[in-house]
């Protein structure tokens, strides 16, 4: 791997179990966002192109994107114990927060200011994860297929989810595998 | 319908929950609330455990809050349980619809990443490594343009999407936290600014 000299790594499942626990209450819809900002750019646990790869997989599989990246994380540095921790992380505290959050529900769910609120928040969120695509882009020029082919199987992508909503895992699949053959093609033996 | 519904479960009912739970976790790609259909066919339509209101408000809720989606299945074990009227019945089926759902998924997920690590040098896993960046680059833009386009009445709604761009911007140029963004959104709705 190309582990550089700021590249770092959590220092015990305390550290898994509350990094995840911060992580997960971050994630108001942009979970994706936060992630990447804290595990790639903040704690550098992961570089850009293994959280593309860790991201693929965990979306890949079936189960909750974000659970499944706890998990690859917190497995990839302490085995099952560390998977464990961080899963633990990911749904102890926001399970709490979530069970407080519906007893008040159904008082103040109906209230103008928070329907307001969330409409905000879920704006926000979207940007948030604009800039993580984003993030990715400067990647791609050292990319072994080339900037033209990335960006035709960016494009493709980007309209086969946003325009004709196909579901997210086949295009994973379909195109992955595509460009997954292609590049392997091009990669020395 | 807001009829609330008082509950008697016997083990075998309770078993019965886990097994549902258990039997959707592998089909649950792309996250479990694509598996949620089957859930409320289930729960709500089949067997009467909970009511429509209570499956939409598990859901709303559970998207509203901060933690993973997925938590939307410990409300709705949460509330057959509390159905029965006893609140420790909640939470045995939080726990149980939880174990149910994630045992399955989070176990495939453990073993097919460990074997992806201990395989990385292999050709074939650094092209799946290099060949996913300009899809998974594509698929967060195109995320982001699915939730904007919620908000589709131009006139009134560009406003949101200005302050996607914006977000978007700031968040790609700069390291502010993202809890700020996150609060100035939740201001400026609050008072109808956007």
């Amino acid at each position: 791997m190309n582990k550089t000299d700021t590249q770092s790594m959590p220092s015990s499942l305390v550290d898994l179990f509350v990094s995840f626990t911060l992580l997960a209450l971050q994630g108001f819809g942009g979970a994706l966002a936060i992630a990447q900002r804290e595990l790639v750019e903040k704690k550098r646990w992961l570089t850009p192109e293994e959280f593309a790869e860790e991201w693929a997989v965990a979306q890949l599989l079936p189960g909750p994107n974000v659970v499944n990246l706890s998990i690859i994380v917190g497995g990839r540095y302490f085995g099952l114990p560390g998977a464990l921790a961080a899963l633990a992380g990911m749904l102890t505290v926001p399970l709490m927060v979530l069970l407080l959050l519906a007893l008040c529900y159904s008082r103040f769910g109906s209230h103008p200011g928070v329907i307001g609120a969330l409409r905000g928040m879920s704006a926000v969120a979207a940007g948030l994860i604009a800039a993580t695509g984003i993030k990715f882009i400067p990647a791609l020029k050292a990319h072994p297929l080339g900037v033209a082919a990335c960006a035709a199987f960016g494009i493709i992508s980007f309209i086969s989810v946003a325009i004709l909503r196909l579901p997210v895992a086949y295009v994973l699949l379909g195109l992955g595998i595509a460009a997954s053959t292609f590049t392997y093609r091009k990669l020395k033996p | 319908m807001n009829d609330a519904i008082q509950l008697i479960l016997q083990w075998n009912d309770w078993l019965a929950l886990f097994l549902h739970m258990l039997s959707l976790s592998l089909l649950s790609v792309g996250g479990a609330i694509t598996v949620a259909p089957a859930m409320h066919l289930y729960l709500v339509d089949q067997q009467s455990w909970l009511t429509d209101t209570q499956f939409n408000a598990s859901i709303a809720i559970a998207q509203a809050a901060p933690g993973p989606n997925v938590l939307f299945i410990a409300l709705l074990g949460w509330n057959v349980g509390i159905n029965t009227g006893f609140l420790q019945n909640g939470l045995m089926g939080l726990a149980i619809a939880m174990t149910g759902m994630l045992l399955p998924s989070t176990t495939l997920t453990y073993q097919a990443s460990r074997w992806l690590h201990a395989n990385r040098e292999r050709r074939w896993v650094r092209a799946f490594r290099q060949g996913m960046m300009p899809i998974i680059a594509a698929l967060l833009l195109a995320t982001s343009w699915i939730i904007s386009s919620a908000h589709d009445e131009l006139l009134h709604d560009w406003p949101l999407w200005a302050v996607t761009a914006v977000t978007a911007f700031i968040v790609w140029r700069t390291r502010i936290h993202l809890l700020w963004l996150l609060g100035a959104g939740a201001v400026l709705g609050w008072f109808g600014i956007i």
